[in-house]
This record gives structure tokens, C-alpha cells and sequence, in this order.
């Protein structure tokens, strides 16, 4: 993991900071920042936005740790996350789930070997019109079945990054 | 414009108890216009159909007619505590040294709940103009808008928009060619549905773990950075232009008395047509659900209703006739909340449903106040029981038991919100609950859930 922020995030993280009267206010924004950056924010991450904020780190590791878009530990490079809330579970966000389990090979909480994918099942996405809702990195894909999901999945796998992937 | 909803075959719905009438919904499009095939989010076109009129006007009527008219139009908040905005906004200190600030809470996570999803990505200069208007009012000079950390597309949209605003001269230095400073910025959250109540969402703000304060004092006194905050839900501010530029007789007139205006309803689970509907306030449930929700799937009939976002108490089918305003859902025993109906169909088990819902409380309860950090994993882990056949007679008398330890013991409302739904599930489907004892584990298991096709 690198001790420093790149150029172009460091100049990020200054007009972060310009917009609060507090250093610690700009503590979440530059831990998503981080994240980012490193992939996830490990103890050295931490400890760089700690100096970098001049905030104690045992206030960073509180904040950081109460979030649970702030992975503490490395995720796949593709983090699909479902929602198994009430709007999505009557929409059958289970067989969803199911189909995930099994095209991955992971149970939710675990990453495939290569690396590739780490399956989290959530909470609520604010997209309940379009149930069930899966959240790949950035990108919401809505209506989800079964069928529409593999379909991503395997369009991420055969190369496609996230933000250009298969919109179904 | 406006719009009635075909009315589509009503099937009869047992317990009733007059028979079914056809819905009869005037659908608005003043606040939701994704219809129009227009780009709000480009400031151009958000000015061309009249946008920063309203902030214009505003300045020149001066900040106590501004401040009347959001009074006269009786706008309820939009974020589910349904409190007067104008009032709030009084609540400001007019005389202070310190500074003031503006907090926007976009960090909509309720399950059910989906509206400002729409305002933050469709429509976001409504929302800064808004914020313009209540910032000139109560002579504000910092605004923050406060969004979700998973909601990437609508941080960038609203970033782009807000950057739109300053380049045209809304924002800045010497707004509105005024004397004015206005600044505003985008603060993202992490991951955290507690940040929505209004002083967690302050602590997150100052980059703490979003953990509930203590009230009084009341953040319109010491709230971001210990100075005087007014904190509103996006639809109600984005409600504020429209409040300016027609008048409050008018807005109000879309709405009933005390309750006024239009508001985005959600209608989301078993229903044909799933999504946000522009209603007047004071519809009623079954007209949504029936009108443009398009009934139940499958023309099953409905077995429950979940009025406004999860923590509200569940309905049966012959309690749908009520009006959704603020005041009278609570009249229904329930809580008007969000708008955001969840509709159940009939052959869904509602103790699965109840699970769902009492996991979210469980995983979001911050951890500050032991008898909902406690009190939320007893929920979840005694219903996970009843679900996998290990549930006994007395789990019923322990969850009621359980819920009512963490109603109102709690600083913030989050302890209530898990405990309701426990309370009116039981209370309404208690057969349910017992037949998973009688048939040790979850007597619906055989049951489909209802086949949906994507409009």
C-alpha cells in the first residue's frame, strides 16, 4: 500500500478540506477518497488520512469503522452488493441471491479466488420503484431476475468493467 | 398539467367493507417531471421552463415575506416526521454572532422509501434553488447537502448542478447581483441509514460515527459545528420554489388544510406499476394502491400495507380508506412518514416480511443507547427462530415484551421505528405468528411469491 496520496488526490483532499471549519469534517470524504485510491482502507490508510487531516486516529478508526461503505478489508474488483430488504424480497430478491451464490461460488460475505467478485448482501438502496436492486461498484442495475443477473455477471467477467457492463 | 389514472379492474377485496370503487387520482407533474423529455439537470433547460424565477422573486419580497408565505402554505416536512417547515424555520435565531448553516438531508434509506432518488437525479437545480431561497430568507450563508454514499450518479449530478449555479451567478459571492454570499457543497455519506435522523446526520457531517445527540438543545440552536442549523429533507426544499413562484393559496389548494401541496408518493412491492406517482395531499391508500399502482400482481388480493417506509405500522386491507396526510394516518394508528407504500399480496408471509424489516433495524441501530442495541438483535434473532421452525408459544410474548423495552427509551426515534412494526404485525397477524409455532417453521414456505414483469 502507498504512504502517500497521488498528486491529483492530495490537491483532492485540500479542496475537501477548504469546505468545512473543521479538519474532521472533511474525514469521510477524504476516507472515501482513500478508499479510492488504495482499494480499501487498511491500517496504513488510515494512519495517512489521520496525518494528512492532523485528526487523532483513533478518531479516524471510529468513524471508519461505524460506515459500512468504508471496507477495512480488500473487496473483489467488483463488489456486488444486493439489497434483501422488504420492497426487493417481495420482488423474489432471494432467487437473486441464490443465482449469485451460485454463479459466483461464493457465499455473501466472501470473495471469489481470483479475486475477482465479493458478494455482500445490504440493506435498503432507495430504488424500491425498481425492485429487486443489485449495486455493482458505482452502478445500480434495477429489475433484477435470475436470468438478467448472470448475464451481467458473466458481461463483467468476459472484461467488461463495471461502468460499461452489461445494463439490463 | 395534469392527468386522471385510467382506472383499471378493481377486484373485490375481502374485509372491504363497502364495495370497491373505481380510484379516481389527479396525477400533478409540478414537482415530478420526468415525463416532460426534458434534461433538468442542465441549468439551461431548467431556466428556460421558468427555473430561478422563483429565487428572484424571493429576493425581492424580502425575507419575512418569504418566511410568510412557506407559513401560509402549511408545508409538512417531506422526511417523515411531518413537522411545519415554515415553523422550523422560525426556530432560527435572527440575532446571533455565529454563523448559520443550511443542512440538506438526502440520506433517504428507509426501505420503501425512494423519492429523492428523483430530485437528486433528475431534477437537482429545483432542489438548489430551494436552497437559495430558505439561505436568503434566514440570512444563511453555508449550505450543505447531504446525500448517501451509495448514490454516486446523483452526488455527480448534483455537484455538476451546484458547480452550474455558481458559474450563473446563483452562488458565490454576490449572489443574485445581492450583497449576498452563498456557498454550498456536497457532502457525501458512508453507508449508515442512521445518518438520516437530523443530529446523526450532524455528526456525520463533522465526520464522527453518525450517533443521535441528545434534545434539546434542538439543532435551529446548536446543531453543525455547534451553530444554529435549520436541517430539512430534500422534496420539502425543492417544494419551496413552487411555494414562491404560484403563492401558497395555490400550493396549499393542492393539498387539504394544514397539509399542503403535492408530494411524490412510492408505491413499491406487489403492484402492477411500481414507481413515483404526483399526488395532491390527502389521496387515500387504496386509491394510490388501486389508481396508479395498478393493483395488486396477479389480481391476488392484498394481505397487508406498510404506509410510509418500514418503521410505519402495518395496515390490513379495510383499513385502506384513509386519507394520506400527516394527521389523518396518525388518526389510522399508523404514520404517514415518507409516502412510500409497500404493498403485500395475499399468500406472502408477513413474519418473513417482519424479519426483513427487524434485520434492518437491527444491522442500522447505532449502538449508542443499550436497549435498541440489545433490543434490535433480540427482535431479528427471535423472528429468525419462528422462520426456521425453532419458535416457541412464549417468542410472541417476547417480542411484544422486547419491543416495548426499546419504544421511547431510546434518544433517538430509531428505537421506536423497530418497535412499531413488531407491535402492529403482531397486533394485526398474530394467527400467523402462532401457525409458525403449531407448524414449527414458516407455513407460507410453498407459497409463490407473485410473478412481476418489468413495465
Amino acid at each position: 500500500m502507498p504512504r502517500a496520496f497521488s498528486p491529483h488526490a492530495a490537491t483532492e483532499v485540500e479542496r475537501i478540506r477548504s469546505r468545512y471549519p473543521t479538519n474532521l469534517a472533511a474525514l469521510i470524504p477524504t476516507l472515501l477518497l482513500a478508499q479510492k485510491e488504495f482499494g480499501y482502507l487498511g491500517d496504513d490508510a488510515l494512519s495517512l488520512v489521520a496525518e494528512t487531516l492532523d485528526v487523532p486516529v483513533t478518531k479516524v478508526i471510529a468513524t471508519a469503522t461505524f460506515y459500512t461503505m468504508l471496507n477495512k478489508e480488500p473487496v473483489g474488483k467488483f463488489h456486488v452488493q444486493i439489497c434483501k430488504n422488504i420492497s426487493c424480497f417481495l420482488r423474489n430478491s432471494d432467487a437473486v441471491t441464490r443465482e449469485l451464490r451460485s454463479c459466483l461460488g461464493v457465499a455473501p460475505g466472501e470473495t471469489t479466488e481470483d479475486g475477482l467478485f465479493t458478494l455482500t448482501e445490504v440493506e435498503c438502496l432507495a430504488a424500491c420503484g425498481r425492485a429487486p436492486v443489485v449495486q455493482i461498484n458505482e452502478e445500480y442495475h434495477e429489475w433484477q431476475t435470475p436470468e438478467s443477473m448472470r448475464g451481467v455477471i458473466d458481461g463483467l467477467r468476459n472484461g467488461a468493467t463495471s461502468n460499461h457492463g452489461a445494463d439490463v | 398539467m395534469s392527468a386522471t389514472t385510467d382506472a383499471p379492474e378493481v377486484p373485490a377485496i375481502p374485509g372491504i367493507p363497502k364495495a370497491p370503487r373505481v380510484p379516481n387520482v389527479t396525477l400533478y407533474d409540478h414537482l415530478l417531471r420526468d415525463k416532460h423529455g426534458k434534461d433538468y439537470r442542465e441549468i439551461k433547460v431548467y431556466e428556460t421552463a421558468g427555473g430561478y424565477k422563483a429565487a428572484k422573486k424571493a429576493l425581492k419580497m424580502g425575507p419575512d415575506a418569504v418566511l410568510a408565505e412557506v407559513k401560509k402554505a402549511s408545508v409538512r416536512g417531506r422526511g417523515g416526521a411531518g413537522f411545519p417547515a415554515g415553523i422550523k424555520w422560525g426556530f432560527v435565531p435572527k440575532d446571533t454572532d455565529k454563523p448559520k448553516y443550511l443542512v440538506i438531508n438526502g440520506d433517504e434509506g428507509e426501505p420503501g422509501t425512494f423519492k429523492d432518488n428523483y430530485y437528486l437525479s433528475m431534477d437537482p437545480h429545483r432542489l438548489i434553488e430551494g436552497c437559495i431561497i430558505c439561505m436568503m430568507t434566514l440570512n444563511i450563508e453555508t449550505c450543505y447537502i447531504y446525500i448517501r454514499g451509495e448514490f454516486f450518479d446523483q452526488i455527480n449530478t448534483v455537484e455538476k448542478a451546484v458547480e452550474q449555479a455558481y458559474a450563473a451567478g446563483y452562488l458565490g459571492k454576490n449572489a443574485l447581483k445581492s450583497k449576498m454570499t452563498l456557498n454550498m457543497y456536497v457532502h457525501t455519506g458512508a453507508g449508515a441509514y442512521i445518518c438520516g435522523e437530523e443530529t446523526a446526520l450532524l455528526e456525520s457531517l463533522e465526520g464522527k460515527p453518525g450517533q443521535p445527540r441528545l434534545k434539546p438543545p434542538f439543532p435551529a440552536v446548536v446543531g453543525a459545528f455547534g451553530c444554529p442549523t435549520v436541517i430539512n429533507n430534500v422534496e420539502t426544499l425543492t417544494s419551496v420554489p413552487l411555494i414562491i413562484e404560484h403563492g401558497a393559496e395555490w400550493f396549499m389548494g393542492l393539498g387539504v388544510e394544514r397539509d399542503g401541496g403535492s408530494r411524490i408518493v412510492g408505491i413499491s412491492g406487489h403492484v402492477n406499476n411500481p414507481g413515483l406517482y404526483e399526488v395532491g395531499v390527502g389521496e387515500t391508500l387504496y386509491d394510490m394502491i388501486y389508481g396508479p399502482g395498478g393493483g395488486v400482481l396477479e389480481g391476488r388480493a392484498i394481505k397487508a400495507v406498510i404506509p410510509g417506509g418500514s418503521s410505519c405500522p402495518v395496515l390490513t386491507p379495510d383499513e385502506l380508506d384513509v386519507r394520506m396526510t400527516v394527521d389523518d394516518m396518525a388518526k389510522a394508528g399508523t404514520m404517514l412518514g415518507t409516502c412510500g407504500i409497500i404493498v403485500i399480496a395475499e399468500g406472502t408471509c408477513v413474519v418473513k416480511c417482519l424479519q426483513r424489516i427487524s434485520h434492518f433495524y437491527a444491522h442500522e441501530s447505532c449502538g449508542q443507547c443499550t436497549p435498541c442495541r440489545e433490543g434490535t438483535g433480540w427482535l431479528a434473532r427471535i423472528l429468525d427462530n419462528l422462520e426456521d421452525g425453532r419458535g416457541r408459544q412464549s417468542d410472541l410474548d417476547l417480542l411484544l415484551d422486547v419491543a416495548d423495552q426499546i419504544g421511547g427509551n431510546t434518544i433517538c426515534a430509531l428505537g421506536d421505528a423497530a418497535s412499531l412494526p413488531v407491535q402492529s404485525f403482531l397486533k394485526k397477524f398474530r394467527k400467523d405468528f402462532e401457525a409458525h409455532v403449531e407448524h414449527a417453521g414458516c407455513p407460507f414456505e410453498e407459497i409463490p411469491l407473485p410473478v412481476w414483469r418489468k413495465p
